[in-house]
């Protein structure tokens, strides 16, 4: 089974690569060598990751451009909050409720995947890039309405369309918690989310995209990306696998959605706005797409550039952006490609398919 | 009266979209890519049609001209330096790159202006030196139409059949829209491609530079992600109408600005923006290729 | 006793196929009929009144000179295209309203005129596509990997190497399909077809760009394939060696209308066969 082994063999690297980094990680926090706010970075790492991965999915294995990635992280988020807050007395361990909160943040993330994907999925190219954006935002405006509150009556929940209603208006009891208010978002989150859970998803997320991926749906996704035409012409069902990819996508989004609200204590719906997809978006280009594990390595240095960067002061940010534009130009540049690729070893031909 | 007012204001607002859609439709015509910077040139535009006016205490109308000498320069540098490399790549990587230039002409703009907003004075200002509105009085006074909406307006108007002349007409023109059909057969004619897309930057640019004093004359203050959410709503205009058609940008803004205002004053400020993109979506769904774009079906 | 019932009957009318079948598929449903097949584009006719019957294990030839209508035909067989008029039936029963993916699942392949692999993945992957509906486990057996993935992915790739070894293949099995030779390339979509367990196979100028060899070879091969899986082959081709070598019935389109059909030696010697071809006699 020749075919296997040199997809198994960078798999078992990946899976390898990620344990032995998050060993080292939590060694070096244990010895104190981690800055405070490289420590604070661990979480937020671990959502982006798995964004990353999900979003490479779409773009890479799918060929379809998806610029709303980060609506689905936000309504996992929410709704993971939603969850955590109000399960409290019902769950009080509170690994346990992150991963059930987790759950219920890819669950809905999956249903606002559904949703999207049924008309987003019959358009084609820039058109449906655009789509794509649009849901973004306004899954956005929409979630800067939702007031949500748990008192012992259960959740109350409404939608401030015009401005007029506030907390107070949601018929909660005075001794209820308020989860969301508004435009202000979640406030008085309990912050539950931590690193080694943020490796577990990220190891779970890889089991998930890499084995779709190897399987006979994957090959289907991925002859849908090739030739859309040749694929229906052998039998393949366009709908159902465009379906498969961009659901499982958004549910993955949603879970790192969830990861991510619950290491906050407040989050406004504005920290998922169309940047966030592009930055997500930006990883999984960098990583080549398809590439699993250059989703990895690209989410963990773009994140933490900014803060390594740090010594450029006022500039970092300018900085950031030269080395976007000239890491693009170096990798997409045929000279530089063909150095590469003698570097690299690739199977036969390079047949590019994660 | 109410409804006509929202429904001026609209299409004045939509005109500003319109001039930005035109820039974007025209480069995605010809270079095949989706320009993210663009939403960043109208900012830096705006600054320095700020700065002219002012440091320099110069007049608006220069303020114009510099701010699109400036903003041409700047679209021409940006195409040669970061796009023209990446011609052979795939259009993906082009759009990170262009996400690159965003993000580059954002945080040099936050360097060299700060993050605050600038009070930026409209080109034509809302009160005149006597404290009487610079507006124009219709339907005794019941309704009033402001000077700089008619300026935007009539500044659309002009651009337009401009530019329809131009692509249609002019030897320049016919270049350009070879160049987006086919660079290899255009090339072979003997046409330089390399200086046609230039020029389609450049003249995005100076479009940009002008959508961009326009838009601060309307909101009066200047930051430096000014540009983000114009340029974010145009190139959804500019998709809507059929993305590469010059027509259909024109469109696409102008109902874009129209239907952001009535959904603001009617529906709810909060849900504009949502309202806006919902509507793209259903026509979407309804014309995939935009209003008036056209639809190629693949060859089997 | 009782009034006989009246059933009520539509009009009767002959069906102008006139098309000719082996001998040994008489007793057997022909694999497809086409009746009074025709499709408009706009303004446009392009096929019109196209009528055959193709046996069950018949090597068909559809020919004609370029922009007669030939690819236009295999579009509307495997849904493309929809008819404007007329009717398919495929092994009998109706396929009004299908999909191509519902087409191929009814057990029509084809392959393209201009080739259309999945150029990113590796031969083998292609071939396994093209067994998708053959060797099935769901979504969740292939995360976690389930017994049945195991099973069905060693029948899948054993399954694959043994389509492959029709063409002498199997060696290019990991090579990227997009990196493949010309003539590789035409026959790695013929597997992929086959892969799809059909009964009618349209190939669609399989021999284009080949050397006389390789066009001999491909002969060969297109008539092992009919008599290992005993399916029924139509082919587009502008290669008459070919044509007249191994297509038992052939079908001659002009201007999207048929303009003759019948064995090789009698399309040979159609006049209005070769005016369409040669043109005029002067």
């Amino acid at each position: 089974m020749k075919n296997l082994k040199t997809t198994t063999k960078v798999d078992f690297a990946t899976y390898l690569g990620v344990t032995l980094a998050f060993i080292v990680v939590m060694l070096c926090q244990q010895f104190g060598l981690l800055s405070r706010s490289l420590t604070g970075m661990l979480v937020p790492i671990c959502a982006y990751i798995v964004m990353a991965v999900s979003l490479n999915l779409t773009v890479g294995i799918l060929g379809e451009l998806s610029l709303g990635h980060a609506g689905f992280m936000s309504v996992g988020a929410f709704s993971g909050v939603i969850a955590s807050q109000s399960l409290q007395s019902a769950i009080p361990t509170a690994p346990l409720r992150l991963a059930v909160a987790i759950l219920v943040g890819a669950a809905f993330a999956a249903i606002a995947g559904t949703i999207v994907g049924v008309p987003v999925l019959r358009l084609r190219g820039d058109y449906l890039a655009i789509v794509t954006l649009a849901f973004g935002e306004i899954i956005k405006d929409l979630i800067n309405c939702l007031l949500v509150g748990y008192d012992s009556k259960g959740l109350h929940m409404a939608f401030n369309l015009d401005g007029s209603l506030t907390i107070n208006d949601i018929g909660m009891a005075p001794d209820g918690m308020a989860i969301i208010k508004g435009a202000q978002g979640a406030t008085g989150t309990a912050t539950i989310a931590s690193f080694p859970a943020g490796f577990i998803l990220i190891m779970i997320t890889l089991v998930i995209v890499l084995n779709l991926v190897r399987s006979r749906s994957g090959r289907a996704i991925m002859a849908l990306r090739d030739n859309r035409i040749a694929a229906e012409s052998v039998g393949i069902n366009v709908t159902k696998y465009k379906m498969m990819a961009f659901v499982t996508s958004a549910a993955l989004a949603g879970a790192a959605g969830a990861l991510y609200g619950l290491n906050y204590s407040s989050l406004a719906a504005s920290k998922f706005a169309f940047d966030t997809s592009i930055l997500v978006l930006v990883y999984v280009v960098l990583g080549g797409l398809g590439n699993m594990w250059g989703s990895i390595i690209a989410a963990v240095v773009l994140y933490v550039l900014p803060e390594a960067l740090r010594e450029f002061a006022d500039f970092r940010m300018l900085v950031y952006a030269i080395v976007l534009i000239l890491v693009m130009l170096a990798t997409n540049n045929d000279q530089v490609k063909a150095l590469a690729g003698r570097i690299i070893p690739r199977r036969k031909g390079g047949a590019k398919n994660g | 009266m109410e409804f006509l007012s929202y429904l001026i204001s609209g299409i004045s607002l939509g005109s500003v979209y319109a001039i930005i859609a035109l820039g974007y439709t025209m480069v995605y015509g010809i270079a095949k890519m989706l320009n993210f910077a663009h939403g960043d040139v109208i900012m830096v535009g705006g600054y320095i049609s700020f700065c002219t006016t002012s440091y320099l205490e110069l007049p608006g109308w220069v303020s114009v001209l510099l701010a699109m000498a400036v903003c041409t320069v700047l679209g021409v540098v940006i195409e040669g330096l970061a796009y023209r490399p990446l011609r052979q790549a795939t259009s993906l990587a082009v759009l990170i790159t262009a996400i690159g230039v965003s993000y580059f002409l954002q945080n040099a703009a936050l360097l060299i202006w700060g993050a605050s907003p600038k009070g930026f004075t409209p080109l034509i200002p809302a009160v005149n030196s006597k404290g009487e509105p610079n507006a124009l009085r219709l339907f005794d006074g019941q309704l009033s139409v402001s000077y700089i909406s008619l300026l935007t307006m009539a500044a659309c108007i002009v651009i337009m059949v401009a530019l329809t002349f131009f692509t249609g007409q002019t030897k320049l023109g016919k270049a350009m829209r070879a160049c987006s059909e086919d660079k290899g057969a255009a090339q072979l004619m003997g046409i330089n491609v390399n200086r046609t897309i230039s020029v389609t930057f450049a003249i995005g640019s100076a479009l940009a530079a002008i959508a961009g004093v326009l838009l601060c004359s309307f909101t009066t203050s200047l930051m430096p992600t000014t540009g983000s959410m114009p340029g974010i709503k145009a190139f959804t205009a500019a998709v809507f109408g059929g993305i590469g058609s010059i027509p259909g940008a024109f469109l696409g803004g102008i109902l874009l600005g129209v239907i952001e205002s009535l959904a603001k004053a009617y529906i709810s400020t909060q849900l504009a923006n949502a309202i806006l993109f919902a509507v793209l979506i259903v026509v979407l769904l309804v014309r995939p290729s935009g209003l008036l774009g056209k639809y190629v079906p693949e060859k089997v | 006793m009782a009034e006989k019932k009246q059933f009520e009957k539509g009009k009767m009318v002959p069906v102008p196929s006139v098309s000719i079948i082996p001998e040994r598929d008489l007793d057997k449903t022909p694999i497809l009929e086409c009746n009074h097949l025709g499709i408009d584009f706009g303004g446009l006719t392009a096929v019109n009144e196209f009528n055959i019957t193709v046996g069950r294990t018949e090597i068909a030839g559809l020919i004609g000179p370029n922009g007669a209508g030939k690819t236009t035909v295999f579009n509307l067989l495997t849904k493309v295209y929809h008819p404007t008029r007329g009717t398919i039936l495929l092994d009998g029963l109706d396929t009004h309203g299908k999909t191509p993916a519902q087409i191929n699942r009814m057990g029509i392949a084809r392959t393209f005129q201009n080739i259309r692999l999945f150029n990113n993945l590796s031969v083998e992957d292609n071939v396994k596509i093209g067994l998708h509906n053959q060797e099935k486990y769901s979504m969740f057996s292939g995360i976690l990997r389930l017994p049945k993935y195991w099973r069905q992915e060693k029948a899948a790739h054993e399954r694959a190497l043994e389509l492959l070894s029709i063409f002498d293949m199997q060696d290019l099995a990991d090579h990227q399909a997009g990196s493949l030779p010309y003539g590789a390339q035409r026959r790695l979509e013929i597997v992929r077809a086959l892969a799809t367990n059909p009964s009618l196979l349209l190939l669609d100028e399989p021999a284009a760009g080949m050397n006389p060899s390789e066009t001999a070879e491909l002969m060969e091969n297109i008539v092992k394939i009919r008599d290992t899986f005993q399916i029924a082959i139509m082919l587009i081709e502008h290669d008459m060696s070919l044509v007249m070598g191994i297509c038992e019935g052939i079908c001659v389109l002009n201007f999207g209308q048929i303009i003759a059909k019948g064995t090789a030696e009698e399309i040979q010697s159609n006049p209005t066969v070769i005016e369409a071809y040669l043109g005029k006699q002067q």
